[in-house]
């Protein structure tokens, strides 16, 4: 009798591996990253339309005038150091230490919103000064392809609150690993692509 | 307080769109009634709109891709109609601002709201059930992107009575799309519907590369599955890499408008041409995303209407791979007239008459399947040698526009028109229509009629060449594409005997409606007891019909290409197991159907510039999804002794039993021989 429970048991594990279950980790993981690839194709497309316009200046600023390069790198290191504070909250989530996974994510959660605040600010400026994107051309790409960025940022923002309310209140069950992997992947995407808008958008620019 | 929408927004006085709109408030006051009469409502709400079953989405995706067919071609006939009159004096009942629309929405509609959910459903339907799967990857997603693609249509239809939809063309071109030259909402509703039903596509692409690359059932190779599985993911693929461009270039088109941004306008260095260039990344791609599958249909039919495995089956994979990457190298070959030279031009008129020889190599493979087979004539074999003829034509005068030289002369002719449709109508939707018929009794347990399928097929194609050759001769006459109004008399004549055309066409369509209700009340008589009524080959028509939600008892195990003729062969087909394990099933959710609706809400709201409620609908969006993700109650296990419940209706007495039901499958097919 025991043992047909254990072996009625171990085929439902079994049936549970053989359709691989629904939103089991390693699909939905394979899945965003997927999701992730189709996000890269949506910036190449904004990187290559910026490539085409940046020098359609209408007689306005180009890049030269108008990027701080030091500033630009303050902002970019908030955003590197970030990827690695995302790190530590990984591994502290793989010791299951719920603890500092979520001191981690809160301290990356800091850097991620000071960059956006930074990012802000360059903007806030540059329309002050009468540089919108409405100037020109040029000034139409690259606010939206760094705010694109940006709200990706920010997105990437709301999802880690959501994040840690969840690890606070259930802990770190498989399914909020799997999520966190997720936004780990999304998290590091968006350093990736804030590298090319660093290297393509600023230092291009300014080399001009 | 509602932005720039006021009570004018509505065309009080044109009759056409109030009378439309009567009709259509009658029928949905019509469906209501009767879904409260018959007490339909939680039936409807539990069985349908927030299902995650992926064989009833796709249902639902093919139903509102038919309602969609009707708006589409009931454009068609009116431009038709019009050109048949508008000649000289005569200016026709479309004056050109509502011809404009007309034009801009069948072309939409068609493309977007019209085959592509009937591609998805047909692909929604059968995939999981040809790779033994028994659901798609993630099948929350997959509902919110039916609803996402539902969202956009209800746009597109709300569009016809609150304000006006775009007059720029399918394509939206700038400068004319911007707000200066299409300073009305038009344009608007075209941008949200597409980036709503766009979004949906995605997801869709996303969900159905990981259920094939992650659930295919034990034993099946990726070299094994079946010929539509395969047209699917490479269409999944196209859809993966093309439509975030979509999104993008719309994003940009949508910056200028609300933003006064300068990406394609004419002045402060935007450059329209740029939009054309981005378009046509997605939107060539986007023609094989349609086409593919259809190809995958028409090789279903043919293996299994002649018994024979495909001819190639390893060829075709590999043309159809060699198809979508091709696809990406010939965006250019849309407006050569752009004039970027002779090299560039030459390039793109080379890649695109390579095109033809992977198509060549699959019309190849039907061919000699077909050779020394038994075709029986079915109306789903009907449909696939009716394309073989057509598409065969429209490849040519495909090739034809590739030649630089000769689009210089052809370009926006009417020739173009009679191009396209020539592929679209004789690839993409013959293939729909041979897949209909063809999973329709694995959908719904029983087959379409064949007398009333073989007649909508005749005036289909009938109506299509009496249509459509006409169009090819004008392009040759000089008629440009999208007149409305046209003084040269030498062309009347052709226009009328298109008109004919349409209308043939138009009894298809009838004929195929009629297929449908009559099947319905004779459904008894044609009910499909084995779940295999064609003899079939592959793993779709080794359940019942219609199958079980969970699809297979039992997951079954894979050796070869054909996996279900070769369990027929080896009479493993229809073995129980001694007992069953549990099935691990998802739970169904609403979650889709409100970001859908409330997507909806959040498109008007931007198209009429009601900030507000932009917001708050946006806001709602992410909320519901958030909300979803608290809930932990989204799956459960379907127990042995309901699966030994659900199959013993299947198998009515024992496991003896089997052996009879092979029979009858056999006799089933003899039947079938004899009746064709």
């Amino acid at each position: 009798m025991s043992t047909a429970i254990l072996d009625s048991q171990h085929d439902a594990d079994s049936a549970h591996e053989h359709d691989h279950g629904h939103d089991s980790g390693d699909m939905t993981v394979f899945g965003f990253w997927l999701y992730l690839m189709t996000d890269c194709i949506l910036f190449a497309s904004v990187f290559a339309t910026y490539a085409v316009l940046v020098n359609h200046t209408a007689g306005g600023p180009s890049g030269k005038d108008i990027f701080e390069l030091p500033y630009v790198l303050v902002e970019t290191a908030l955003l590197l150091v970030s990827s690695c504070t995302y790190g530590m909250a990984m591994l502290a989530a793989h010791k299951a230490d719920k603890g500092k996974t979520i001191a981690w994510l809160f301290l990356t959660f800091l850097c991620g919103l000071g960059f956006i605040g930074m990012e802000i600010n360059e903007f806030h400026h540059l329309i002050a000064e009468g540089f919108g994107p409405n100037r020109s051309a040029f000034l139409s790409s690259f606010f939206t392809l760094v705010g694109m960025h940006g709200l990706h940022v920010t997105a990437g923002l709301v999802w880690m609150v959501v994040m840690m309310a969840q690890v606070y209140t259930r802990g770190l069950t498989p399914q909020n690993t799997t999520r966190l992997s997720c936004l780990s992947l999304f998290w590091h995407f968006l350093d990736i692509v804030w590298i090319c808008v660093f290297t393509v958008v600023y230092l291009m620019g300014v080399a001009q | 307080m509602f932005g720039l929408l006021t009570l004018d927004a509505v065309p009080l006085d044109v009759p056409i769109v109030m009378g439309t709109l009567a009709v259509v408030a009658l029928i949905g006051l019509a469906v209501v009634a009767a879904l409260t009469y018959y007490r339909k409502w939680s039936y409807l709400w539990t069985e349908w709109l927030t299902s995650v079953d992926h064989k009833k989405i796709g249902v639902m995706y093919i139903f509102v891709a038919m309602i969609m067919l009707l708006r589409g071609f009931a454009d068609a006939i009116m431009m038709r109609g019009q050109l048949a009159m508008a000649e000289g004096a005569n200016h026709g009942f479309l004056p050109p601002e509502h011809y404009d629309q007309i034009f801009t929405a069948h072309g939409v509609i068609m493309i977007i709201f019209m085959a592509m959910p009937f591609m998805v459903g047909l692909m929604n339907i059968a995939v999981p059930l040809q790779i033994g799967a028994r659901d798609v990857a993630f099948p929350f997603l997959n509902s919110l992107s039916f609803w996402l693609f539902v969202a956009g249509a209800i746009l597109v239809n709300v569009s016809l009575g609150v304000g006006e939809f775009a007059r720029t063309g399918w394509v939206a071109y700038p400068p004319l799309s911007e707000l200066g030259y299409s300073p009305g909402v038009g344009v608007d509703y075209y941008i949200w519907a597409l980036q709503l039903s766009g979004l949906g596509t995605l997801l869709t692409g996303v969900n159905f590369l990981v259920t094939v690359l992650k659930m295919r059932t034990p034993g099946m190779k990726l070299m094994q599955m079946p010929i539509f599985t395969w047209t699917c993911t490479f269409t999944n693929i196209l859809i993966v890499a093309s439509f975030p461009i979509l999104t993008a270039t719309l994003a940009l088109l949508s910056l200028d408008r609300y933003l006064d941004m300068h990406f394609f306008t004419n002045e402060l260095g935007g450059n329209a041409m740029m939009y054309i260039n981005l378009f046509w990344a997605w939107g060539h791609p986007e023609v094989y995303i349609l086409i593919l599958p259809a190809f995958g249909v028409f090789s279903e039919v043919i293996s299994t209407f002649t018994g024979k495995r495909l001819f190639g089956y390893t060829s075709m994979v590999w043309a159809t791979a060699a198809i979508t990457i091709l696809g990406f190298v010939v965006w250019l070959h849309h407006f050569f007239t752009m004039g970027s030279g002779a090299n560039v031009n030459a390039f793109f008129g080379v890649a695109t008459m390579i095109i033809s020889v992977p198509t060549g190599v699959k019309l190849f493979n039907w061919l000699f399947t077909i050779f020394r087979g038994r075709l029986h004539f079915t109306t789903p074999v009907l449909w696939t040698l009716g394309f073989m003829v057509t598409f065969t034509v429209g490849g040519m005068t495909g090739v034809l526009l590739a030649v630089p030289g000769a689009d210089y002369v052809l370009h926006n002719s009417l020739f173009l028109i009679a191009h396209f449709h020539n592929t679209i109508i004789g690839g993409a939707v013959f293939g729909y229509l041979a897949g209909f018929t063809f999973w329709f009794p694995k959908a719904f347990g029983f087959k379409l009629d064949e007398r009333l399928g073989k007649c909508a097929f005749w005036c289909w194609i009938t109506g299509f060449f009496v249509a459509f050759m006409p169009l090819y001769v004008l392009g040759f006459m000089g008629m440009t594409r999208r007149l409305n109004h046209y003084d040269n008399p030498l062309w009347h004549p052709y226009l009328i005997v298109a008109f004919f055309g349409a209308v043939l066409i138009f009894c298809g369509i009838a004929f195929q409606i009629a297929q449908i209700l009559v099947s319905i009340k004779n459904r008894d008589a044609l009910r499909d007891h084995t779940g295999d009524p064609w003899g079939g080959r592959t793993l779709e028509w080794s359940t019942s019909s219609p199958p079980p939600f969970y699809n297979f008892a039992q997951l079954p195990t894979v050796h070869a290409i054909d996996a279900f003729h070769e369990m027929k062969e080896n009479d493993t087909a229809y073995l129980r197991p001694a007992r069953y394990s549990p099935i691990h099933m998802p739970k169904n959710t609403a979650a889709g159907l409100i970001i859908g609706l409330v997507g909806a809400v959040f498109g008007f709201a931007m198209v009429w510039h009601i900030w507000w409620l932009a917001g708050l609908t946006f806001i709602a969006m992410v909320a519901t999804f958030v909300v979803r993700s608290y809930n932990q109650d989204v799956d459960y296990y379907v127990q042995p002794d309901e699966i030994e419940r659900i199959e013993n209706q299947r198998f009515p007495h024992d496991s003896a039993h089997t052996n009879n039901r092979a029979q009858t499958s056999a006799k089933h097919a003899q039947q079938l021989a004899q009746e064709v």
